[in-house]
Parts: structure tokens; sequence; C-alpha cells
């Protein structure tokens, strides 16, 4: 009886349907899990934590008073606590162990630090706690006691707190300034420089006799430009002195009293006073700035913007490289070529090409583009600028070109799958109105395909994005100093390297010095390039949906 | 004589509209302008040949259908008079076909403009994924006529001359995959008439319909007779009793009989055509 139950059970095809069912079920659980990780991981970062000021009575050492993040707790088995010389009470198997954010890396040499649940005593949660955001060695946690100007004092106590405000303002507008100011009129400065330099080398290999007047030319507007550097000089110089009026004195934890100067600090906020909508209200602009900002202090710090965009840039120009590349290819193999056993071949050739290895290549990008047509171009159009590499060297351009030919496979398999689905009825129809099979592929055929092809481009956009061994041989850096484009003539600076959020994943992830503080924006960073890659693909699916209304024909 | 061979025809489905057999004079081929001319052609695919020595010639400003059981070769011999089989690789030909007196295979004929004269409908409606409008001024399109004006015009008068105009005249700009069956395939006689042909060539253009759109598609094809010379291949011997002139029986790849179409259905010379148009085998 049981056994015939259970035969029609699996005759029924539900075991199947479970199966199908399950599957489906754990690959959810699995990309759902792996999102929420690296999304709580990440975005928790930038959340005000509370500050807590804890006495902490280390038996061997007389007790302190810390001032911390507390960032993270861990059970550990008395076994391993014993190994570190920590003796739980009788009977308790675990004990916690807790992460602290202390902060003030100049002054403790650590901003992290483990400590032993055991041990700690009391915790209070002082108000007029301050953190600042500094620009250099990372958070600063203490007392505020008083504002300087030139070294007097202008405001102590409670009016401290208020009497920063504005002069923070002020100091962030003028580091604003500067920043501004060296970016881009020195920036064009040393351009024009550059440029006179490389004119009057070119004229030395022309062969131009010396005492020329071009030579004079150059030297003439070289002194205008050296002039407009010294007026600027002394600009900056003044926004300096300026910037260095005001100072601080904080209180840290160990009782010292410390004074730093304003120009360092970004913000200064005091959590434990702040509310939730306060604290929703910094998280948000904490996260812009994470978004919108540069990296500083080796990257463990400040925002990813020149990465975001390094990786946005880099997989745009992928794909207007390798779209026509690829359709072509495909139109040929698809249409013209003789279908025989070499088309055959190079098919299976172009499909294995999808399965080699990305950092071979990395090395093939190096080896033929960098090297052997970039080393061309320097010599033949950037001869003044040797032997510094222009196009010789890994960039943005070769480092598209590189994922290009890496994801060229994927437009042509797809294409090629988009045209045969055609019916030969449109084909048929178009050739008996006369037109010839160019006309015939041109009007009706290819429009017909582009949802196929967009296909294509959805698959090689979204494998492009997530590579990152390849690029590290063709144009990826850790830090890269300016954009590939910006306002320098001829504001698209394709020679130029950039940083990738996925290449900036494993170099904040393993390359930091300071691996705590790196953990969370290893993982914000990994957030944001999930994002990236689907908001990538929407765009390029809302396309293909829109261009599948226009051309219902086929599923007809 | 013609009733006492309607009576042998075995179900009433078989029965062929007399009346509309009576319309006019008799007809006599020696008295036709010819349009085509089919010499001693015969067809190869690989090696299997599929059409034998056809001899025959069509008249111009006539309707002729080609009948016969499937895969008898008529629609490859259609096929031959615009030269589509020239996209299949392994098709190989011998001997003529001429377009008023003009060798449609000859090295110099460009295909494309042989095709502009010789315009063609396929079994299938095959609209283009296109806007109405676009699909009828396709073929002027590629001729590369783009003014406007001119095209709004062949647009009306196309439609018009495939009885579609009014049904479609508010919405030519609207996708032309949205109309029904019958329309679409009226929609792709307009758009060869667009670039108006010599000959028209349909391949069973209403096997693919409802009864109510064949019947628009038959009116249809009466009336276009005037303008074009149309060939027609078809399945259905009461389509081809009432739209042709001339009708031409095949049986594996030969022509048995080519003749007035009244003259062949009520007295066939021929015993395989008798046998297929009484239904015998076919």
């Amino acid at each position: 009886m049981l056994n015939k139950s259970f035969s029609s059970w699996y005759k029924s095809g539900s075991p199947w349907v479970w199966l199908n069912a399950g599957a489906v079920s754990i690959s959810l659980v699995m990309v759902v899990g792996l999102l929420l990780l690296i999304a709580v991981r990440g975005l928790g970062h930038f959340w005000p934590a509370d500050i807590m000021s804890i006495t902490y009575n280390d038996p061997d050492k007389k007790s302190i008073t810390l001032v911390a993040e507390d960032v993270e707790t861990e059970v550990v088995s008395a076994v391993r606590l014993k190994k570190v010389g920590v003796h739980l009470p009788e009977g308790q198997v675990t004990g916690e162990r807790h992460l602290l954010k202390v902060g003030n890396r100049d002054y403790f040499g650590l901003d992290f630090l483990w400590i032993n649940g055991l041990w700690m005593g009391e915790i209070s949660y002082p108000e007029d706690l301050v953190a600042i955001e500094r620009r250099e060695w990372g958070n600063f946690y203490g007392y505020l006691t008083k504002v300087k100007q030139q070294g007097d004092v202008v405001a102590a106590g409670d009016e401290a707190w208020d009497e920063l405000q504005k002069r923070l303002e002020r100091s962030n507008s003028l580091v604003a300034e500067i920043k501004d100011i060296e970016k881009n009129e020195v920036g064009k400065i040393n351009h024009g420089l550059e440029e006179l330099r490389l004119q009057k080398r070119q004229h030395e290999l022309d062969g131009l006799p010396e005492g020329s007047l071009e030579y004079h030319e150059i030297e003439q507007e070289r002194k205008q430009w050296n002039v407009s550097y010294k007026g600027l000089q002394k600009q900056l110089a003044d926004l300096y002195a300026a910037l260095n009026r005001d100072q601080i004195m904080v209180t840290i934890s160990d009782g010292r009293e410390v004074e730093l100067p304003l120009a360092q600090v970004i913000d200064i906020y005091r959590p434990n006073g702040m509310n939730v909508l306060e604290k929703l209200g910094f998280y948000f602009k904490e996260v812009w700035k994470f978004i919108s900002g540069e990296p500083r202090e080796a990257n463990t710090e400040g925002g990813i913007f020149p990465a975001i965009f390094g990786t946005v840039m880099m997989v745009m120009i992928m794909a207007v490289l390798v779209t026509p590349f690829g359709v072509v290819a495909a139109v040929y193999m698809k249409e013209y070529a003789r279908q025989g056993p070499m088309i055959r071949l190079i098919r299976i050739a172009v499909n294995n090409l999808a399965g080699v290895p990305s950092i071979v290549y990395g090395v093939f990008g190096l080896g033929f583009f960098v090297y052997f047509l970039g080393g061309n171009i320097d010599e033949i159009f950037f001869q003044a600028k040797l032997p510094s590499p222009t196009f010789g060297q890994p960039g943005m351009l070769w480092a598209s070109l590189t994922l290009a030919i890496l994801t060229v496979p994927v437009v042509i398999v797809a294409t090629e799958e988009g045209l045969s689905r055609i019916p030969r009825a449109i084909r048929e129809g178009s050739l008996a109105l006369g037109a010839t099979k160019a006309e015939t592929l041109w009007r009706t055929v290819l429009p017909m395909t582009a949802p196929a092809m967009m296909t294509g481009l959805i698959l090689a956009v979204a494998r492009a994005a997530g590579e990152v061994a390849p690029l590290m041989m063709v144009g990826v850096v850790k830090l890269a100093p300016a954009l590939a484009v910006d306002n320098i003539a001829p504001y698209l600076h394709l020679d130029r390297q950039f940083m990738h959020l996925g290449f900036h994943i494993y170099d904040v992830g393993f390359q930091s010095p300071n691996v705590e503080a790196a953990r969370p924006l290893v993982y914000a960073t990994a957030f944001l390039l999930v994002l990236i890659i689907i908001i990538l693909n929407m765009s390029a699916i809302s396309i293909r949906n829109r261009l599948r209304e226009t051309s219902k024909a086929s599923e007809n | 004589m013609e009733a006492t061979t309607l009576q042998k025809t075995p179900t009433a489905a078989r029965s062929i509209d007399i009346e509309s057999m009576q319309r006019g004079p008799k007809l006599n081929m020696s008295n036709e302008t010819t349009c085509l001319e089919v010499k001693d052609f015969n067809l190869f695919y690989g090696s299997k040949q599929a059409l034998h020595g056809i001899n025959m010639k069509i008249a111009k400003n006539r309707v002729t259908a080609f009948i016969g059981p499937s895969g008898c070769g008529k629609s490859t011999l259609l096929r031959c008079f615009n030269r589509m089989n020239d996209l299949i690789d392994t098709v190989s030909i011998e001997g003529e076909m001429l377009l008023d007196s003009n060798d449609i295979n000859a090295q110099s004929v460009n295909v494309a403009d042989l095709r502009r004269q010789v315009g063609m409908v396929f079994q299938k409606p095959n609209p283009f994924p296109k806007s109405i409008y676009e699909n009828v001024a396709y073929g002027l399109r590629i001729q590369g006529v783009n003014d406007r004006a001119t095209l709004d015009k062949v647009v009306e008068s196309s439609l018009k001359g495939a009885a579609l105009w009014d049904e479609v005249k508010d919405r030519l700009h609207e996708s032309a995959m949205g109309m029904s069956g019958g329309q679409q395939q009226r929609l792709v006689i307009a758009r060869a008439i667009a670039i108006e042909p010599e000959v028209l060539l349909l391949d069973e253009p209403a096997s693919a319909l409802d009864p109510l759109s064949t019947l628009k598609i038959e009116e249809l094809i009466y009336e276009l007779k005037d303008k074009y010379t149309i060939v027609i291949v078809t399945h259905n011997m009461q389509q081809a009793a009432r739209v042709s002139d001339y009708t031409a029986f095949m049986y594996m790849g030969e022509l048995i009989e080519f003749g007035a179409t009244d003259e062949l259905f009520t007295n066939p010379s021929k015993k395989q055509t008798e046998d297929y148009i009484t239904g015998r085998y076919g």
C-alpha cells in the first residue's frame, strides 16, 4: 500500500517539482543572504555609534578609563582565554571580548583595542563626548574644552561647542577653496608648462637651430605662466595662513588636554546627544560623503568616488567598443561567411575564448595593447614626451579594450542567436521587394536583432563590471591622482590610469595598514559595486525591453 | 457538358462555381500577349531534379493559377520567376525563363531590379515589425524615395489598391503586427504593388486565412489583374477556378496540362488532370 502510494507520488512528477523549487529557493536564499551580509556590514559603518566611557580594570595593571565606540563583541571559549592569561570564574565556559575603536591614533598608537569583557567596569555615555573626523590619523574622541584663535582662548566650556560650529564651517570652506585652486588653476599652469616643454622638445627634434624665434616665444610664455604661478602661490599662502588660525583643545581619555588644529577637522559631532532623527540625517550625510568623496589615508578613510567613476566609465567605454565589434563579427559569420568547417572552427574558437581565464587577457592586454600598440603610438605621436610614456603605459583605453576582447564572444554568440531567430519569411519579404541582402540586413533584420544584441551587451557588462584580475595589469591603480575626465583639453584622458571598485575592495581589504578600520569599507565598497552592476544591467534591460516592444514580430 | 463533369465530382466541397467561370468570352492563349515564357526549364536541388522540362507562356494581365498536389513543384516554379531560389545554395537550373523576351537568369540581370518588376506575396503574411505606413513605403525607401508627399500618395493608392485603406487609414502609424491575418496579407499585397511591379506572384496567399479573408483576397486578385499579370499557386481548386483565367496542372515536377481555366476544369484533356480535379488523388 505504502509502496504503491510512493510510486504514484513519484509518477505524478511531484518529486521533480519539489527538487526544482528547492534549487530555486536555495539560490534565492544564497543571493539574498549575500546581499544582506554585505549591506548590513557595509552600511552599518556609517551609523554614528554612541561613544562610551568605560573603566577597565586589568588586574595586572592599574585601572584606566577608555573612551571608545564598541565595534564588535565576540564570544570566546574559556580555554582560549586562558591561553592569553585570562582566568574565568569556575564553571563559566565562555567569555566575551569586545573590540573598541579608541581612535586618537597619534596619541595611543593604536586606534582599535580588544578588551576582555570580564574586566569591564562602569560604562557611561556622557553627552558632551565628541567624535572628530580628521583629515589625517583617523577619528578622535574626547571632551571639547576650548576653542583658540592664534593661541588665544576665544571660548571655553559650554560656549566652545557653539563657537566651534561657525569656525568649522569657515575652515572647511577654506579647505575647499585651497583644493579648488590647487587642482584646477595650478593644474592648468602645470599643464601649460608641460605643453611648452613638449613644444620645445618637438622643435629640438625637428632640428630647429638654437636661438630661433620659436624658442624665444616659448620662453616668453613660460615667463607668463611663472608669473601667474607666483600670484597663485601667494594666494595659497594667504589661504593656508587663514586656515591655520584656529585650534581646539580636547581632553582625551587619559586626562591629557591636547591641541588640534581646526584645519585637520572635517566634522565634529556628539553622537551621544543625538536623537534618532539627527542620527539618520548624519547617517545619510556620511553615506553621501562616502559615495562622493575622495579616499584618504591609504584608502582606509574618505570616499570612493574616483573608483565609482573609473568603474562606470570603463564599463561604458567597453560597451561602446564591444557592441559594434561583436555585432559586425556575428553578422559576417551568420550572414555572409560560407557555412563550412572553417566557420565552424571559428565559432568553436569564439565560444572557447569566453572560457579563457581573465588574467590571460590581462597579460595579452599588457603585452599587445600597452607595450606594442601604446609604445608605437607614443613613438609616432608623442615623441616629444618620451621617455615618459603616454599611451605606452596601462590606462583607461587599454583596460576598456582588454575587457572588450574578454566580452566580445558573449556579444557574438548572442547576436548570432538573434540573427538565426529572424524568420526566413521576413528576409524573403524584404528581398522580394527589390532590397539587396545588405539593405535587408540594415533595414529589417538588424533592427529586429537589436534586443538580442542588447542581451549580449547586458551579459558583457555584467561580466566586465565585476572583472578585476586583468585590470590590475592594464590600467587600474590603488590611487589615481586625476580622473579620466577633467577641464583641461582634450577633457577626455583615456591614457590615464584609474581606480576601480573591484580592485579597491582587494586593496582596502588586503593591502591596508589598518585592517580593522578598513573592514567595513570593504563591505560597503562591495555593496556599492553590486549596486552599480545592478543599475548598469537594469538600464540595459530597460533599453532592451523598449526595443522589444517596437519589434514584436519574431514572437508572433 | 459542363454540368455532367460537375455531377461526377464526388463531394459538394469539390463543386466548382460555374457562374464565376462564365464571365466573358472564351479565352484563347493565341490571342494573348506573352508576359512570361518558360522554355525547357529544369531545376535541380543538388542532384535531385524537381522540375522537368517545363514549357509555358503566361499571358499579360491575366491570372494564371498553378495547381497540383503537394511537392509537385508549383511553388518552386513560382519562385523561379523572381529568382527567389537564388537564396538556396544547392539549386541549379537549366533552360530559359523570359520576362518580356529578356532572360531573367542572364548574367547582366540585377536581381534586385528583377524583383522590383516581379513582386511576390508569400503563404504566411510577413509584414515587417514596423508601422503600416512604413511597411507600404518600404520598397520605395529602398529605391531612395524619401519625399514625404510622394510616399503619402503611394501609400494611400497602394492601400486602396489592396482594399485596405478604409480599414487602416486612421492608424497608419500603428504597428502592422496588430492587424488580423487577412489584413496583414492585404497589407503585404499593398506593399508589393506599391513599387508597381509588372508581375505579381502569389504563393498560396489565402491558405493561412479564414474564409471571409480568403474571399476578400480573391476579390482583390480579380481587381488587380487589370494592372498586373498575376501568377497564383493554390491548393484550393475552387479558388483556382474562381480567380484564374488560365490554369496549369503540375504533377511530380512536370507540367501535365496548361490551358484556359474553364476548359481545363470542365474538359481536361489528360487523365491525370481529370483524376486530380475530381479528387481521385492529391
